[in-house]
């Protein structure tokens, strides 16, 4: 072999190293991107607010898990759970242990979607002058909403002891960029998640616009302010519940639709908004997270037809009332709740019906008449239900919550409800330790910083 | 870098200034078989220690100049014995050379370059061609299960097709795969999953084991180390047949089978559920748990019963279905194959042809696969060899939904017995009223099928550059493509949610190509010292796209595709991608051929790691001593080898996925049309492989001229910067984080041992090999992994430990189920005391998944033409969860039919049993515990094999070289005191979390196949 060809094998072997230089070891990830490619100017950050709504609507949030969970947790015999989920099985049933999944999902998906909103609340540099506000608005809202959520299933209810004393969750306001062990967060006081949440609301309400002009379908003043009347009505605040209610009805955006077209009777079609929606969770055929049908709904609608309702739910139901036409026997004989038939439907989460009667309690509890007089609220409802209207002799705290609990059926009150009114849920106390989650086990394993709560 | 790439350059120059030859002589002989005297064209001659060299021609003749100063040749062979022949004097020099796979001499694939078996110092498991044909199974791992020390596999369950959890010297990582890599001719494949289910499919079973001439297995670091970054898990180097000058021979064979399940449970007759749920009833209404009355409950068993109240009232109820028989099917298996393998001196060939179909056990379950391939070998010049090596294979895979879905066969036994199959009201199979959806809809009118179309092509060209050194240039690619069809018809709605049926179509491109560039080197210097060295590179990119599409609204069943869909439901397209860039270097140097001495190594460089870590260097050394050859030993003549190896070096496990250390956004969060996105990482630009540390210290030996030999090996496999998904507090926003923080230790014994008991015309060999590994995880940075069930990942516990409250039995009072409280008590003990409450019982370790002990005993006779073959494998130590425990046999706590065992349930004060009393919706004792544990050990008959080959007389009138006939058997004995279906099982619906080990789940058992088969040489 010739010297020269030596140095021709030489130079190709050589050659085809350093063709290899390291700029192949750089492979961009294109399904997901990098956060820097990702967070650069306005349209950036107006996706990841929508990335909030998206999160929000998860089924373990306002898709449907936490409004299914708050029916079963609060369920005395008007529902039998006959699915196999064993997590809702255990709300049902009102053992839940200490590892239960959903109580594990619902904390880490909801504190998924504070995360976003951080995230977007840290960006508002970004905002186009214009949006700026609305933005700010917008994550507020959700963040706000969600810090509600978390308070009051994760911890003991208000006024049940001490709220300035009682642990609540976490509170979270920066977003998370890199992992430290100052992510290890302690639950704040009761008190303060509450005004947390109350600030944020707050916040959201000034800076929101009164109508979403743009897809009709995002957080608005009235929804912030709905949401407000909530967190009232659970601190047992009347003249501020009073007064929230009275302004998401006042501004005049949303108006009561007939009660068969409140629910969206349709199956197997992307969801509406009617005009008495003040917030919903929006879901199309292609992106369905209407949890609510998959447990509530027949198979035939596309549901697992995990809960069916009983006959002590149904005798609830005054003769006329129209509300009690909104349930139908499936192709097993099981009685289900119409209002979760479209599988593609949205969630509604804060609907005008739920203002009248909290305006009507808040009022007739504290002895006032913002906005309207609590008989005229509570008629109005009625009237709509197609009853008869109740006489001022009639109206009493029970009427109204009836009223309340026949119009919000399914819809994720009803735990909520009987807390703050200090109602037994069956043998049950309203304080129970059983009617409480428990802080993930996957949580206190990992932040040294959470005390679980009593009973786990 | 660049230093290291100088130093390459300086050690490849040193290598081309070796002076030139010295005077020769010349050499002539013939080659032969040593079994039947052929001459055997195509064979290696070399001067030993140069790099001179010739082939036999087609008569086997050879003629060789030697150097003056070189007294000895080396005549080499594929699946012969390499032999090394001391010229002497003579210009003559016949050789016989042996089958004799015994021999010390046999030429082992080490990666980028093949040893003699005497030289190597590591730890390398080698099967050959007969060790893996023709076994009923599709993937050539099934076929070694039980062969090789120390090497696991496990079929999740008993589907067809599916994947396979391979452990080599048991796992070495928690969240990363602990599969091996494969490379298959120098190439490394796509072995990971490719499935759009989460039940994972297996890539290599695109290949047909009859093409495999050699099947190796890289264990410890020395051996491992030229494969760095990716060889913790050990590396699988498979070497496909090549063509061998001669006479073309022809090769036809072909099996016909069947295969049933190995275990079949028994569950509740009606008149038996009807009791069982009446009495759980009743006791959970009396103490006060809100259950249906009465009268919903016999509504209920009416419903259950196609509404008629005689399908279950006692006490002969109409109804009574074993519903476990259904979900099981006739399983017939073929395989036809055809080969031919020949060529001259220039140019070898190897063709072959393939189509394998298996049924499953389980309905709407096969596997089909048609394969062919080519290799071929040119010899151009004298120094230069050229090579190309192509299989195309197209495998059809009917799938059936993975272990955790109602759809899945299995779950048929949760339906209630007084469940007639047929509706009588319909004269259609039960639909809506059933309990749960009825997986026989999914027989009759859905299915899923994966066509995977694989290409594994490569070329090759070998120059001599000079006496002792060549160059080698590969490239390689691995092209799957795979197409996955599904249609649920209008009769599943209630299992897809589509009222009038739903369709998705998805199609996936893995395209994996390498290329390596290596010098080779050997030479023997003053005939003491020989060196054998390899130095080169490589580069691999895989990249894989996704897409899928999903419709619904069909109308009728007789469109499937989505064309007719009327919906459009959903769609998408993804990208990943990754890429290694490695230099590798070897040195082999033997002193009088006793004393060797090895080193190796590898950087890697890969995409996958973190902007701090990208490059990493994994060595490794050895050494070994033939301590036979020693004079000392001479006195010793019935000792014919001794050799003592230890190893230690580095290797590593990259499997940590692609883009894991970047901080990312995903656009997977649009709301109602409108785009959206939102952060699913945080980054770690830390993010490195995970280190494996491991020492070997192994022992070869040889007894009564090799009648008795084996081997001994001590290992220990200390792994570092283990990548966890860590916990993180969910008030972060995320759930967990990538990081390298854990550690691991695996250390273990394997033995192996052959011994031939009877010689002569009676042949009786016996094959033993046992595998003891104890893991522990040492270091989990303080956190905890849990998995779906009991599984953790826990310091100071085994990887995948069950870990949960203790179940203490049943209460003799009252028939509440108990559990140990275990609490700690201040001296450290535990407290043995029980409690009904389930919150209240501490979680405590309960048991491994992973066996402490494997094991595979092959005898194989042979007489008068006749052949047996026996192995018995088995795995001892570990435990097994039944995740269906809580609805299979739950003491009626929900309506789910129940394992007979329930039957034994507390009914009243004083009763002794494990089975709590029963009550509907009482969660009595239903919380995952150990209730639901067992012990998982199993031998099991897992082939026998008879066989029987025409004499040869009766062949040469017959033109043929080979006619065998043979019945074989395929697991037709398990011994277990598992009583769930099978204990070979890892359910496939968890699998993809490594924490998530020897869990049932719904599994199908593993089939027992019988098949006849003939193969027939000419």
């Amino acid at each position: 072999m010739t010297t020269k060809s030596i140095l021709s094998v030489a130079a190709l072997a050589t050659g085809l190293w350093l063709s290899s230089c390291s700029s192949q070891l750089d492979i961009k990830p294109v399904t997901n991107v990098s956060a820097g490619q990702a967070l650069s100017n306005a349209d950036d950050l107006n996706a990841l607010l929508v990335g909030g709504y998206d999160a929000l609507g998860s089924v373990n949030l306002y898709g449907g898990n936490l409004q299914r969970d708050a029916e079963l947790l609060g369920d005395n015999g008007e529902v039998d759970w006959t699915g196999t989920f064993v997590a809702p099985q255990q709300m049902f049933t009102k053992r839940l242990l200490v590892n239960n999944d959903q109580a594990d999902v619902t904390w880490t998906d909801a504190y998924r979607a504070i995360n976003i909103c951080n995230t977007v609340l840290a960006n508002l540099n970004l905002a186009a002058a214009a949006d700026k506000a609305r933005i700010e608005g917008e994550a507020k809202f959700i963040r706000g909403s969600l810090y509600f959520e978390l308070v009051r299933v994760y911890a003991r209810t208000w006024g049940d002891g001490d709220a300035n004393a009682n642990p609540g969750v976490p509170i979270v306001l920066k977003p998370t960029e890199t992992l430290t062990a100052a992510d290890n967060v302690p639950r704040s006081t009761v008190a303060a998640v509450y005004t947390q949440a109350i600030q944020d609301l707050t916040d959201a309400e000034a800076k929101l616009p009164t109508v979403d002009d743009r897809f009709g379908f995002f957080a608005t003043k009235g929804a912030a302010a709905a949401q407000l009347s909530r967190v009232y009505l659970q601190k047992s605040d009347y003249p501020n519940a009073a007064s929230a209610a009275n302004r998401v009805i006042a501004a005049n955006v949303y108006s009561l639709v007939p009660t068969e077209q409140v629910f969206d009777l349709r199956i197997n079609i992307s969801g509406l908004n009617t005009d008495e929606t003040i917030f919903a969770i929006q879901n199309t055929d292609q992106d369905a997270n209407n949890s609510l049908n998959t447990f509530y709904g027949a198979s035939e609608y596309g549901g697992r037809g995990d809960i069916e309702m009983t006959d002590k739910h149904l005798a609830l139901y005054e003769a006329g009332d129209n509300r009690g036409d909104l349930f139908y026997q499936d192709e097993i004989g099981a009685v289900r709740t119409a209002k979760f038939v479209n599988q593609y439907g949205n969630v509604q989460v804060l609907r005008l019906a739920e203002m009248y009667l909290t305006r009507a309690e808040a009022n007739f509890r504290a002895g006032t008449s913002v906005g309207a007089a609590p008989l005229a609220d509570v008629n109005l409802i009625r009237a709509r239900a197609g009853l008869a209207p109740l006489t001022a002799a009639q109206l009493t705290a029970a009427a109204i919550l009836k009223e309340r609990r026949l119009e919000l059926a399914f819809e994720g009150t009803l735990i909520h409800d009987l807390k703050r009114t200090r109602q037994n849920v069956g043998s049950l106390a309203y304080n129970s330790t059983r009617l409480i989650y428990p802080i993930p086990l996957r949580e206190v394993n990992t932040n040294p910083a959470l005390i679980q709560n009593a009973g786990y | 870098m660049r230093g290291f790439l100088l130093l390459l350059l300086v050690f490849g120059a040193a290598l081309l200034s070796h002076p030139s030859l010295a005077q020769a002589r010349r050499v002539t002989g013939t080659v032969t078989m040593s079994e039947d005297g052929t001459p055997l064209p195509g064979v290696s001659v070399i001067a030993k220690g140069t790099t001179r060299g010739t082939q036999t021609d087609a008569t086997g003749k050879y003629t060789l100049e030697i150097p003056a100063n070189i007294n000895t040749l080396v005549f080499s062979f594929v699946g012969v014995a390499t032999q090394e022949v001391s010229v002497g004097s003579r210009s003559v020099v016949d050789v016989a050379m042996s089958n004799d796979t015994r021999s010390l001499n046999e030429v082992v694939v080490t990666g980028y370059g093949a040893q003699s078996k005497r030289n190597i110092t590591g730890n390398i498991a080698s099967l050959n061609a007969r060790d893996v044909e023709n076994v009923p199974v599709p993937s050539v791992e099934q076929a070694i299960q039980g062969k090789v020390a120390g090497v696991q596999v496990t079929s999740l369950n008993g589907k067809v097709g599916q994947g396979l959890q391979i452990r080599v010297r048991g796992s070495s990582s928690l969240t990363a795969s602990s599969q091996p890599l494969y490379v298959i001719d120098g190439i490394p494949v796509t072995s990971s999953d490719q499935s759009s289910t989460t039940a994972p499919t297996n890539p290599i079973a695109d290949l047909n084991s009859n093409d495999i001439e050699s099947f190796e297995v890289l264990k410890d670091a020395s051996a491992g180390a030229i494969y760095g970054a990716r060889a913790a898990n050990g590396v699988v180097l498979i070497t496909t047949k090549k063509g061998k000058a001669g006479k073309t021979m022809f090769e036809a064979s072909a099996q016909v089978g069947s295969s049933t399940p190995t275990h079949l449970r028994q569950w509740l007759n009606t008149n038996q559920y009807v009791e069982l749920f009446t009495e759980a009833r009743n006791n959970s209404a009396a103490l006060g748990i809100p259950v249906y009355s009465t009268t919903s409950l016999t509504n209920r068993f009416t419903r259950y019963a196609a509404g008629d109240a005689a399908g279950w009232q006692a006490p002969n109820p109409k109804y009574d279905t074993d519903w476990q028989k259904e979900a099981f099917q006739a399983a017939p298996s073929q395989q036809f194959d055809l080969s031919a393998r020949g060529g001259d001196a220039k140019t070898r060939f190897f063709i072959s042809g393939q189509y394998f179909d298996q049924n499953g056990i389980i309905i709407k379950n096969r596997f089909r696969r048609m394969s062919g391939r080519i290799n071929i070998d040119h010899t151009a010049t004298d120094r230069l060899t050229l090579g190309a090596n192509l299989n195309l294979a197209h495998t059809i895979n009917d799938r059936v939904s993975n272990d955790n879905a109602f759809s899945t066969p299995m779950q048929i036994v949760a339906l209630p017995p007084m469940t007639p199959i047929i509706d009588p009201r319909t004269n259609q199979l039960s639909g809506n009223y059933t309990l749960y959806y009825n997986p026989l809809l999914n027989r009759d009118f859905a299915a899923l099928q994966a066509r995977v179309y694989r290409v594994f092509g490569s070329t090759y060209a070998q120059y001599q550059i000079l006496s002792g050194l060549s160059f080698r240039t590969e490239f390689g690619a691995d092209i799957l493509s795979q197409q996955e069809e599904e249609y649920y018809g209008r009769e599943t709605a209630r299992n897809t949610g589509a009222p009038n049926g739903l369709g998705a179509n998805s199609f996936r491109q893995v395209v994996n190509y390498t290329t390596n560039n290596y010098f080779n080197f050997g030479r023997t210097f003053a005939e003491k010292h020989d060196v054998d060295a390899t130095l080169g590179m490589s580069y691999q990119e895989s990249r894989s796209n996704f897409n899928s599409a999903t419709g619904q609204q069909f109308p009728s069943n007789a469109y499937k595709q989505l064309a007719s869909a009327a919906r459009i439901t959903a769609g998408t397209g993804t990208e990943t991608a990754y890429s290694f860039l490695s230099y590798f270097g070897r040195i082999n140097y033997r002193f009088n051929n006793k004393y060797i001495l090895g080193l190796s190594g590898r950087v890697d460089g890969s995409s996958r790691f973190g902007a701090n870590n990208k490059y990493g260097f994994f060595p490794a050394a050895s050494v070994g001593w033939i301590i036979s050859d020693e004079n000392f030993m001479k006195s010793a003549p019935v000792l014919s080898l001794l050799k003592l190896r230890a190893s230690y070096g580095l290797t590593g496990n990259a499997e940590i996925g692609n883009f894991n250390s970047q901080a990312l956004y995903t656009a997977g969060a649009g709301y109602a049309g409108v785009p959206g996105q939102a952060p699913i990482q945080v980054p770690n630009p830390d993010l490195t492989w995970e280190k494996t540390l491991q020492t070997d210290i192994g022992l070869d030996f040889g007894v009564l001229n090799g009648r008795i030999s084996g081997s001994v090996d001590y290992y220990q496999k200390n792994t570092s910067s283990l990548l966890l998904s860590v916990n993180v507090p969910g008030s972060t926003g995320y759930r967990t984080q990538l990081r390298n923080v854990g550690k691991m230790e695996n250390k273990g014994v394997e033995f192996v041992l052959t011994t031939e008991n009877v010689t002569g015309a009676f042949k009786w060999t016996t094959s033993l090999n046992l595998a003891y590994n104890t893991n522990k995880v040492t270091d989990m940075g303080g956190t905890t992994i849990t998995g779906s069930f009991l599984n953790r990942a826990q310091e100071g516990q085994p990887l995948g430990v069950f870990f949960g409250p203790e179940y203490a039995g049943v209460d003799v009072q009252n028939g509440d189920a108990l559990y140990y409280k275990n609490t700690m008590n201040a001296d450290g003990s535990r407290d043995r005391t029980t409690t009904n409450d389930y919150n209240s019982a501490e979680y405590v370790a309960l048991g491994t998944p992973t066996p402490k002990v494997i094991g595979g005993l092959t005898n194989t006779f042979n007489y008068a033409g006749f052949d047996l073959n026996v192995l018995l494998q088995g795995q001892y130590g570990n435990y097994i969860y039944n995740g269906g425990g809580k609805f299979q046999s739950a003491n009626g706590d929900f309506f789910d039919n129940q394992s007979i065992d329930q039957l034994n349930r507390w009914r009243k004060a004083g009763d002794i049993t494990n089975v709590p009393q029963a009550r509907l919706l009482g969660g009595n004792g239903t919380g995952e515990s150990s209730r639901y544990l067992q012990k998982g050990d199993f031998t099991r008959l897992r082939s026998v094999t008879l066989g029987y080959t025409l004499p040869k007389a009766l062949l040469s009138r017959l033109k043929m070289n080979r006619v065998r006939v043979y019945v074989s058997g395929l697991n037709l004995l398990t011994f277990t005191n598992y009583t769930g279906w099978d204990p070979e099982v890892n359910s496939d619906a968890y699998s993809a979390n490594p924490v998530n080990l020897g869990i049932d789940f719904y599994s199908a058992p593993q089939p027992k196949t019988l098949v006849g088969g003939l193969q027939i040489g000419f």
